[in-house]
């Protein structure tokens, strides 16, 4: 397989294709004025807050304990596994304790979390300047790893292990995702805007560990100037083309993106790798080139905070840690109390119900929506059958048929016609005109499906003890019987025997 | 604790009874055509109907235990009866309505579960009731006479049709289709008895025997465009209905022109565009994949073609319509799309060599 082709005038199959792909649908944007602002920092609050778990994979392991005195950048607690991902801490200060704090899950628990008291000095510990282009692939992995680089999408799967998926077999195409699909959310474009230096070094030192000879950034349309910014930045790159694509949901996700960009279809049980393409969000390329180039970890983070109950919606840069709290605050509070407190954009984000919650790596985005942006006062109603779920998904399942099925408790049909498949972009959820929640019954059907399996296993692995136990107990009893049976035989024998000997001696 | 809120938080849809506006809004034009056409016969009748519906819909409503006002709101009983009325012979007397939309909403909706349950199309299963069982009040067609002009019954005279003695001898005449079946059975030349019942141009505008809504064709056509430019409907259905129709008659028409229609006569008499863009486009009972609609669509047209060119009815429309709902689960079945990442029989894709 060679490169794709990724001239400006595609080859006339891509393009008829591309009219032809009428998957997803086109919701206010609402990026305005979030957009307009340039991103601020966020004064320091009195407490961070530092989950243990910001990331796909194993928890870090705490390397510090109450009382100690650390440093901006320092290691607070260690990678454990091969997915996983350190935590640094994001100024200097004391550390207060380890302890349970309210983050960003869908359960609404707590988790456990070293919290920071700043003192304000934001003393940082030496960094060393690198030039990346004389490390070797291992080495950036290594060094992106030990940063504590996630992916900044919302992923927030542990970068490095992307980084290292070119190890034995180069990836020829990387590519950056600035699609930023999700309404109200403008961190990637603000990056991008003011900082676009930063995400074509970031793309260049990822293609070097990765092997890739071409870079593809994809933007949606809705941001021109970022297109401009990075246009102008990446014109002394020639391996990097800046493609602007639809705004259309979810053209920011993974394989979306892959499939408009380069025509080829990640397979369903594979990953992008498998068709010669590695993808990095836009502010994960700007992590990597800080932490690469000036040695510095992920302590910080670009953030949206918007929504109609905002007074200043605008983008600030928030230490790892901070508690949305703060953000609010900085943002001059709400203008009426929000119907809903959304971590991340509107269509896939997870609601909030306290402002303790802290900013973690994986979070663009802060919402407080009203109850018209919502619009969730509007009960759910019967499916009429209509289509536009189908027209819509992204990934030609059949949301109403799944749904039917789950309803009716078939989920293992559900899963038959698809369930599997399904990204849980809420595509389909956004434009049923009789508001079913759909995803919602996918999210919990893969719970559930989940689950069972797990249980599945436990039964199965418990038979199998049981099992072999009684087949021990068994074989024990019968061995024991059969002891008994030889001892009982040798007392006859020998009584027999002596008997014999008896009547021997009488009779002699 | 709070509620849990699931994603997504924001929502884009027009909500059902929008849709159901917008469906009755495309349908205006056609149906005041066909009241002023027609007079205050089909007026009241269109009425009566209309209320049949939304009272046997208020009555199911209350027998399940569900909210009565929210139910009529959702607007789906009025457009069914409204769909019906359309179908219907203008003068046809009250009963007709009111028993054909107490039977659509009870029968063919209510006892296949409500909203989205039902397996046929409510207004064209009434319809086709009505036809086997009061055939003659069903086929009993009049020329137009619009209001006002001479010869058009007034309002009391229209409330003696409706409610009262019906249609007055001779007063009623043939549909184009009605008309051609007879002369072909009497061995007339199609061509012939054609020409001196059919003039395409006034005819789609309504100037002809019909239903009291199925006569304005380019209005309906009209109507249907404004519905897939909204988005309401897709085109699948309606441009497959059309081309099944059409694709057919053309054939036979330059194979035999003495003995077929030709495609235009097709599309612009009987119920071909109330059927393609309103009825057969009905989300419940038609597929939902984009190739079973055009199989769907499709199938409606040829079969519309075949019953009116070899069947004993005239027009085909309703029992076309009916034989593909039937199909609909099982084209379904068939047509499911395939899905991103994976081959058509459901495998993954192979991983692309590097």
């Amino acid at each position: 397989m060679g490169t794709p082709n990724i001239s400006s005038h595609p080859p006339l199959l891509t393009r008829l294709r591309r009219h032809l792909a009428q998957w997803g649908t086109h919701p206010d944007g609402r990026k305005h004025p979030a957009a307009g602002t340039t991103v601020t920092p966020v004064p320091l609050p009195p407490q961070l807050r530092l989950p243990l778990s910001q990331h796909i994979g194993a928890p870090a392991r705490p390397v510090v304990q109450a009382g100690d005195r650390v440093l901006r950048g320092q290691l607070l607690a260690e990678a454990q596994g091969n997915i996983s991902a350190p935590i640094h801490a994001p100024t200097s200060g004391l550390i207060t304790g380890i302890g349970e704090v309210p983050i960003p899950h869908p359960s609404g628990l707590g988790a456990p979390a070293i919290l920071l008291e700043p003192d304000g000095l934001d003393e940082g510990v030496s960094l060393t300047e690198t030039d990346p282009f004389s490390l070797t692939p291992a080495e950036i992995a290594r060094r992106v790893a030990a940063a504590g680089v996630v992916g900044m999408g919302g992923a927030t799967f542990p970068a490095a292990v992307k980084l290292s998926l070119g190890r034995n077999n180069p990836i020829p195409t990387l590519i950056l995702n600035g699609g930023e699909c999700e309404p109200y959310l403008s961190c990637d474009d603000r990056l991008m805007q003011e900082r676009p230096g930063e995400v074509v070094d970031g793309a260049l030192i990822i293609a070097r560990a990765v092997g890739a000879r071409q870079i593809l950034i994809g933007v949606e349309s809705n941001k021109p100037e970022a297109i401009a910014a990075l246009r102008e930045t990446a014109r002394v790159h020639p391996e990097i083309r800046v493609e602007a694509v639809p705004s259309r949901y979810p053209m920011g996700s993974e394989k979306q993106l892959i499939a408009w960009l380069t025509g080829r279809e990640v397979p369903s049980e594979g990953r992008s790798a498998d068709v010669g393409v590695v993808v990095q969000n836009v502010g994960t390329a700007a992590a990597i080139h800080r932490a690469i180039r000036f040695g510095e970890p992920l302590t910080r983070r670009i953030v949206t905070v918007a929504g109609g109950a905002i007074r200043t919606p605008r983008n600030l840069e928030v230490r790892i840690g901070t508690p949305v709290s703060a953000l609010i605050e900085f943002c001059g509070g709400f203008t009426q109390p929000p119907a809903r407190l959304v971590m991340g954009g509107p269509m896939m984000g997870l609601a909030i119900h306290s402002t303790d919650i802290p900013v973690i790596k994986g979070s663009g985005g802060l919402l407080a929506l009203t109850a018209a942006e919502t619009a969730q006062s509007d009960a759910e109603a019967a499916c009429i059958r209509c289509g536009s779920c189908v027209n819509a998904c992204p990934i030609g399942l059949l949301p109403l048929e799944m749904a039917a099925r789950i309803r009716a408790g078939d989920l293992a049909a559900s899963a038959d016609i698809g369930l599997k498949d399904c990204i849980a972009c809420g595509t389909c959820s956004f434009v049923c005109p009789s508001r079913i929640p759909l995803v919602q019954y996918f999210n919990h059907a893969k719970g559930e499906l989940a689950s069972r399996e797990r249980n599945r296993m436990k039964q199965a692995a418990i038979r199998e003890l049981v099992e072999a136990r009684s087949a021990r107990m068994e074989r024990e009893a019968r061995e024991k019987a059969e002891a008994a049976a030889r001892r009982k035989a040798e007392r006859e024998r020998a009584k027999a025997e002596a008997a014999a000997r008896a009547q021997e001696e009488h009779t002699a | 604790m709070s509620t849990v809120f699931a994603s997504p938080h924001a929502h884009g849809a027009r909500p059902v009874g929008q849709v159901m506006l917008l469906v009755m809004l495309a349908l205006l034009p056609a149906t005041l055509n066909g009241f002023w056409r027609f007079g205050w016969p089909a007026i009241l009748l269109w009425i009566t109907t209309l209320l049949s519906c939304l009272l046997a819909e208020a009555l199911c409503r209350r027998l399940a235990g569900q909210p009565v006002r929210s139910a009529l709101a959702d607007g789906s009983a009025a457009l069914t009866g409204w769909l019906l009325a359309m179908s219907l012979p203008p003068w046809a007397p009250w009963w007709i309505g009111a028993v054909g939309g107490a039977f659509a909403i009870i029968v063919c909706k209510h006892a296949f579960g409500g909203l989205g349950q039902n397996l046929f199309n409510p207004a064209m299963a009434a319809r086709v009731m009505l036809l086997i069982s009061f055939p003659v009040e069903m086929t009993r067609w009049i020329a137009p006479r619009p209001l006002g002009s001479d010869g058009a019954p007034g309002f009391a005279s229209a409330l003696d049709i409706t409610f009262g003695a019906g249609v007055p001898d001779g007063l009623s005449s043939a549909s184009v289709l009605d008309h051609i079946k007879i002369e072909a059975a009497r061995g007339v030349d199609i061509a012939q008895s054609l020409g001196d019942s059919f003039e395409p141009v006034m005819a789609s505008l309504g100037d002809r025997a019909g239903s009291l809504g199925e006569t304005g064709a380019l209005l309906l056509a009209a109507g249907g465009i404004f519905l897939i430019a909204r988005r309401v409907i897709g085109a699948r259905i309606p441009l497959a209905f059309l081309l099944g129709v059409a694709v057919p008659a053309a054939c036979a028409n330059l194979l035999a022109p003495q003995a077929y229609l030709p495609p235009m006569a097709h599309l612009l008499t009987g119920g071909v565009m109330l059927g393609a863009f309103f009825i057969a486009t009905d989300y419940v009972t038609s597929p939902s994949t984009p190739l079973g609609q055009w199989i769907f669509g499709a199938g409606c047209g040829l079969l519309t073609w075949i019953i009116r060119t070899w069947g004993a009815y005239p027009e085909g429309i309703a029992f076309a319509i009916l034989l593909m709902n039937a199909a609909t689960p099982l084209i379904d079945h068939y047509t499911r799309p395939r899905i991103f990442g994976r081959r058509r029989d459901g495998r993954s894709l192979a991983p692309q060599e590097r």
